[in-house]
């Protein structure tokens, strides 16, 4: 199907679209012939930039670039940290964790947010408090309501009673300045404008971990399978683009469009809280997300409903339910604006989304 | 035009999407999700089925807009709930009146006018005709896919904004054709069954879990209340069924049928077919929640009635009760089963139709 030029991206959260010095990068690597783990020339070119795409997250989260291990994406990260830091661990995740997080600690306890969406920091503490050694698994920032995690506290209180703190930095990274320094931190190459196929796990220490894919013995025994080159040089290159533009402008877009929607009667999920650059979660109360996400899509703009399924059926968002939302839970849209967003874009998003109110929004 | 098409990622509805496309229209495809697929699946699992992935990849292919509508728990509560209750009553339900009533045609329908559509499009086989007096509802050119009967509850709004292009199609062959020239993969796809929400076919097993009070054995009686035999679940029978009676058509020595189901006795009362069918007291059904497709006289309407889904016309005169339902005078005796429907023709003409009350 063919995507018309009329049609507006808003869903970055989803995917960010590519960033041109990514596509650079990936065309680059696409002539690299070798395998990075052969010992010959070709290989020494190929493991040359793999290394090279190594320490760029290394210098940018502050730790040694042996720390950063390749992976397929976010999900696997996550994934392959609660398989190094769980094992023996009472597992403490978030409400409002992501998918990738919840459904690879299927037994862990489950720490409440706040009415914002915040992590509720008391009760972190309650828990710590009991014995046993613990892994805290805390997004940086959430996929759905951008509301960002208080990290600081999080962290000091991981130090205090000696739990392991693992952080889903998916939506964050690039986006936010910020190293976490002594965690675990998942990383996903498409959220920072790369293309989609390759991610990271960051270790908080020299100390190595088991792979649950031994495979060929890549990356030093972390994780088999040879490396996505393409993609891993891509998401180097989307990283630092990312992380030296300024997001203030994108910022200002946000805070446009939470005012405009407030201004119609709808309401922003996390509305007191820190949020991302660029992520509006925006309740119509008694409108179907379905509904609002379809008349959207045919007005040309692109945005996304809480937890889309992968058969594309719109459910009830958990994250807004563990903020204490009900029918809100399936009355809300997603507007996660691009790193390229124009002005006009967001201009046009408003009037669309005015238009909508006024047509499903009956007495 | 904006037109949403109801594609339930069969044969059917894909041709009727394709159709529609091909002929300049901004087609929107919809696919109902109205039971969760994957029943071993934890939560957030995926739970569609292949019909919805069949559905999606017909639209991605041609190019046009496909949405799917989570309608899991109305399906449950106006479809499958209902079909439960109306066996515990002792009547025999015709989910899929219910499910196009609902739906498809009051939720899915407003969706489609929501979302600016000019019409909703289905795969129904059921013609509509522009009459004098706004569109009209006809049995299709293919008598063997006939679903008018299945059809009658449509009100005539639904109706002035419904389209169903294979209403006019000679034969299934002749879709699967067009599927083929459409390059669909799911054209030679089985057609689907007669319950979407009982795969293996096993209806009684899902209204006992859902109605555990009318589950378990009883009597089968004749009319006198002598035990006859023993049957294994109320569920299992309707009015006018001769099949599961066992050895009991021998010992009496006339073939019988079920002519009352009694749930809260658990007892199926029988009687010999012929006598039944003869039986004076059958040329009058009383209908609930009528659909006039007509504007009938206040002195009822001449016309032929079909009281299950396969099954020959009847001569009738059909006069509305001012409590919304009808009362169905028959020319000759009949075994109407509680529950089913009962649809009024004129030609290929539907006139309307309502529910069959038990005999009181």
């Amino acid at each position: 199907m063919t995507i018309s030029s009329a049609q507006t991206y808003l869903d970055a959260n989803a995917t960010e679209p590519l960033r041109p010095e990514a596509r650079e990068a990936v065309i680059a690597a696409l002539d690299l012939v070798g395998n990075p783990s052969s010992v010959h020339a070709f290989g020494r070119a190929a493991r040359r930039a793999l290394e090279e795409a190594r320490s760029v997250f290394g210098q940018g989260f502050g730790r040694d670039p042996d720390q950063c291990v390749f992976t397929s994406g976010g999900t696997e990260a996550n994934a392959l940290a609660l398989h190094a830091y769980g094992a023996g661990r009472r597992i403490f995740i978030g409400a409002t964790e992501h998918d990738a997080i919840r459904r690879a600690a299927p037994g862990a306890d489950v720490l409440p947010v706040t009415r914002d969406g915040v992590l509720d920091c008391s009760v972190l503490r309650e828990k710590l408090a009991e014995l046993g050694p613990a892994l805290v698994c805390v997004m940086a920032a959430n996929n759905e309501t951008g509301v960002l995690s208080p990290l600081g506290e999080v962290r000091a209180l991981c130090q205090e009673f000696g739990a392991h703190l693992h952080v889903d930095a998916v939506q964050s990274a690039g986006r936010l300045d910020q190293r976490f320094e002594g965690c675990s931190v998942a990383l996903s190459g498409h959220k920072m404008g790369g293309p989609k196929g390759a991610g990271a796990l960051l270790l908080p220490d020299a100390e190595s971990i088991e792979a649950f894919m031994p495979g060929g013995g890549q990356e030093r025994g972390r994780r088999g399978g040879t490396q996505a080159l393409p993609a891993i040089m891509g998401m180097a290159a989307a990283f630092t683009a990312a992380r030296a533009q300024d997001w203030s402008s994108v910022d200002a877009l946000r805070v446009r469009i939470d005012d405009a929607v407030k201004n119609m009667g709808a309401r922003v999920a996390g509305d007191g809280a820190a949020r991302l650059p660029n992520t509006s979660n925006v309740i119509l109360d008694g409108v179907g997300a379905q509904i609002q996400l379809m008349t959207l899509d045919l007005a040309g703009f692109a945005v996304s409903a809480g937890s889309a399924c992968s058969s594309g059926k719109v459910a009830a968002s958990h994250v807004l339910t563990a903020m204490g939302e009900h029918d809100g839970a399936t009355q809300a849209l997603r507007v996660s604006l691009p790193w390229n967003v124009q002005s006009a874009q967001v201009d046009g998003f408003i009037a669309a989304y005015e238009q909508m109110v006024q047509r499903l929004r009956k007495a | 035009m904006r037109i949403l098409v109801a594609m339930s990622g069969g044969v059917d509805s894909s041709v009727v999407a394709a159709l529609l496309h091909q002929q300049g229209h901004e087609v929107i495809g919809a696919t109902l999700q109205l039971y969760d697929h994957g029943q071993a699946a934890k939560p957030g699992a995926c739970c569609a089925g292949r019909d919805i992935m069949d559905a999606r990849a017909v639209a991605d292919r041609l190019g046009f807009p496909h949405y799917v509508i989570d309608a899991e728990n109305r399906f449950r509560d106006s479809v499958i709930d209902s079909f439960a209750s109306s066996y515990a009553r002792g009547e025999t339900p015709v989910p899929c009146v219910a499910c196009n009533q609902g739906v498809k045609f009051t939720d899915l329908l407003g969706m489609a006018r929501d979302l600016g559509c000019e019409a909703m499009a289905t795969g129904h086989y059921v013609r509509r005709v522009e009459g004098e007096d706004g569109a009209q509802m006809h049995r299709p050119i293919d008598s063997d896919r006939d679903q008018s009967w299945f059809l009658f509850a449509t009100t005539r709004e639904q109706l002035e904004y419904l389209r169903f292009p294979l209403g006019d199609v000679p034969d299934k062959a002749q879709v699967r054709k067009m599927a083929e020239e459409f390059g669909l993969q799911i054209a030679d796809k089985p057609d689907s069954q007669d319950i979407c929400f009982v795969p293996n076919g096993s209806y009684a097993e899902i209204v006992e879990k859902l109605r555990p009070e009318i589950r378990g054995p009883g009597e089968i009686v004749d009319e006198t209340g002598q035990v006859l035999g023993q049957h294994e679940g109320v569920a299992r029978y309707t009015v006018g069924q001769s099949k599961r009676l066992g050895d009991i058509h021998t010992a009496v020595g006339e073939r019988q049928m079920v002519t009352k189901i009694d749930v809260s006795s658990r007892r199926i009362v029988v009687g010999p077919r012929a006598s039944v069918q003869s039986a004076e007291a059958r040329k009058v059904i009383h209908l609930r929640d009528m659909n006039w497709l007509c504007n009938p006289t206040p002195e009822g309407v001449r016309c032929g009635v079909q009281i299950r889904a396969r099954e020959e016309l009847r001569e009738a005169l059909v006069v509305p009760l001012p409590d919304g339902g009808a009362r169905v005078e028959l020319t000759s005796g009949a075994t109407p089963a509680p529950g089913q429907a009962c649809v009024l023709y004129d030609g290929t003409r539907v006139l309307g139709g309502g529910f069959i009350l038990g005999s009181a």
